[in-house]
């Protein structure tokens, strides 16, 4: 051990209260940069969950006046080969239609879906709250909402008039639940293959939709702009979900900015806490360290006793701050809930950011020594010696 | 014999705007393994001239050389390597580090030096601190012994990297009778014993007159420097 590494210990052990205010000091402010930075990351992704979390987040469509385009599955092959994140790829036929039931008449979109290929962006197994998912081609699923307003039973048969004046008769087999309103009110599922026969458009789709790996999320501009470029896609558009959802962004966008600000603003002023403390420190010591440059320290050596002081006081800071922030984080997410047990705020507990945390309070409480180092090294021994 | 300090026409001022000459002209020089003490009244210039010697303060002109060499323009660093491993300083406030034990301020010059003390080492503090009659309390800190306690430790502190030089400035100035007569005699033991050179400062000429010579500095000026013949 380094002479300058024992003399920062016996410092920060001699004068133990001090050390443990600023441990504390530095673990409060990370804890709470932690918090803060967990919280609202968690927030983020609960609500890009909820809105795209169970719907397209990268769709190919046709820019053509009827919006549909052919040999769907030449393009899946391609994207398929072209992209691994993507994790669904679901085609899809959709056409308005009006609805009606009796005196009951509101306008509706039918959407022929391969439910297998749907069902890791739908997740519709789960949703159908009554009866089941439709398999011949005269069955369909409706949202609870028409089911409600309408009060269709299972078994009950609706009439669709489609554009061209086209008139279907639909078994209402089964009633899902999107939790979204809209869709819950207007979407009437069939399967893809029941729309192409019935709408006599073999082979077609109006759309192909996707979703990428959870941690891709916000990538799904860069690949719809990669997959735009692709010989087999050169007619047709990509969209994403950030394209169509630029509120939501700029909001997401400026929560995370305001997040960053209070980190910023917490870790600065536990930095200037430990700066000046470390700075009345050298003060306190500066009798000894006039002895030890009499002694023959060298101005390095007296310097490094301070950094050393800063960097350990970081590293306790760092971990008791990281322990305080996971203990807060946790009793947050076991303590605080929602009356169904979900908890009120979704932190999200994310090793990576708390080891960042830990490396930002050990670097600020070095850059905070610095300041101290430097009046150690420049201290001149003969006015410690001369004022006694 | 060969000079272990040699000082040539030291001038030292104070400030710039007030200037307040303390030192005028000194040539002195001592030789190496004597027993010297300097005397003067407060104010005399006594310790600035000693600080000078220990390469603590710089002259405003003149020279100062240690062990032949010219510490005048040494950097900052070598200055202190010089302070490490020739000079040893034995203060009048004894200058101990609190948050030390005895034995670990012993030890600290050599750990300025290698980081690291040795066996060998360790051997040499705790023959030290038996010599200086600390053996029983060696593992107190600094700041749980008596004065006199402390300045042995001090003189223990200044002779661990077996110095050719040892500089006193009033190393019993605040220690009664008995104790200032026993640190002296373990100084001229060590004299003897490890053939270090010696130059104390002194307002006490009861004790001044103990020394082989004896410099008296009046105003900044030496105004007398007699030699004992040696025996």
């Amino acid at each position: 051990m380094s002479v300058s590494l024992k003399i920062a210990v016996r410092f920060l052990k001699s004068s133990r209260g001090q050390t443990i205010l600023i441990v504390l000091g530095i673990a409060i402010g990370i804890s709470v940069q932690i918090f803060i930075g967990s919280l609202i990351q968690g927030l983020q992704k609960s609500l890009v969950e909820t809105t795209i979390g169970n719907a397209s987040q990268i769709t190919v469509v046709s820019p053509d006046d009827d919006k549909r385009f052919s040999d769907p599955e030449r393009v899946m092959q391609a994207i398929r080969q072209a992209e691994g994140q993507i994790t669904a790829l679901s085609p899809a036929l959709d056409q308005a239609g009006l609805a009606t039931d009796g005196d009951e008449t509101g306008s509706v979109l039918i959407r022929g879906l391969d439910f297998a290929a749907a069902e890791p962006i739908y997740a519709l197994a789960d949703r159908i709250v009554q009866g089941r998912l439709p398999s011949a081609s005269d069955e369909a699923v409706i949202g609870k909402v028409l089911q409600a307003e309408w009060d269709v039973a299972i078994g009950d048969t609706l009439d669709v008039t489609v554009a061209g004046g086209k008139r279907l008769t639909y078994t209402v087999c089964g009633v899902f639940d999107l939790q979204v309103q809209s869709l819950n009110t207007s979407w009437f599922l069939t399967t893809l293959a029941s729309a192409q026969e019935r709408f006599d458009l073999a082979g077609q789709v109006t759309s192909i939709e996707m979703q990428v790996e959870s941690g891709d999320v916000f990538l799904a501009d860069t690949i719809a702009a990669e997959l735009q470029a692709l010989p087999e896609l050169m007619d047709l558009e990509v969209t994403n979900w950030k394209a169509q959802n630029e509120q939501l962004l700029s909001g997401l966008n400026g929560q995370s900015v305001s997040s960053i600000m209070i980190q910023v603003f917490v870790v600065v002023s536990v930095v200037l806490a430990i700066a000046s403390v470390l700075a009345i420190s050298v003060m306190q010591k500066s009798r000894q360290i006039g002895i030890l440059k009499a002694m023959g320290i060298k101005s390095r050596q007296a310097s490094l006793v301070f950094l050393y002081q800063g960097l350990i006081l970081g590293v306790l800071g760092g971990l008791a701050g990281v322990a305080l922030g996971l203990g807060l984080a946790y009793s947050f997410t076991v303590f605080a809930r929602n009356p169904d047990g979900t908890p009120v705020v979704a932190l999200l507990i994310d090793p990576a950011f708390f080891v960042l945390s830990f490396l930002i309070a050990v670097t600020a409480s070095s850059l905070a020594s610095l300041i101290p180092a430097r009046k150690s090294a420049r201290l001149d021994p003969i006015e410690v010696i001369r004022n006694g | 014999m060969a000079k272990a300090i040699e000082l040539n026409g030291i001038n030292k001022i104070y400030g710039t705007a007030i200037r307040t000459q303390v030192l005028f002209d000194i040539d002195l020089a001592f030789e190496e393994q004597s027993f010297n003490s300097i005397i003067g009244q407060s104010g005399s210039g006594k310790s600035t001239l000693m600080n000078i010697m220990g390469t603590l303060d710089r002259p405003t002109s003149g020279t100062v050389t240690i062990g032949g060499i010219q510490t005048g323009s040494m950097r900052k660093n070598n200055l202190a390597v010089v302070r490490n491993e020739t000079i040893g300083f034995i203060f009048q406030f004894h200058y101990l580090l609190p948050e030390f034990t005895a034995l670990e301020n012993v030890l600290m010059p050599y750990l300025i030096k290698h980081n690291r003390p040795t066996a060998e080492v360790r051997e040499r503090a705790n023959e030290l601190m038996e010599l200086v009659g600390l053996g029983k309390v060696k593992n107190n800190l600094a700041t749980q012994m008596s004065g006199g306690q402390q300045q042995r430790t001090a003189i223990a502190r200044a002779l661990i990297m077996n110095p050719k030089i040892i500089l006193a400035d009033e190393p019993t100035g605040n220690l009664d009778s008995d104790t200032t007569e026993i640190v002296y005699e373990i100084l001229r033991k060590v004299n003897s014993q490890f053939k270090t050179t010696f130059v104390i400062i002194t307002h006490d000429r009861k004790i001044a007159e103990k020394a082989d010579r004896i410099v008296e500095i009046r105003d900044g000026r030496i105004s007398l420097d007699i030699a004992r013949p040696i025996i």
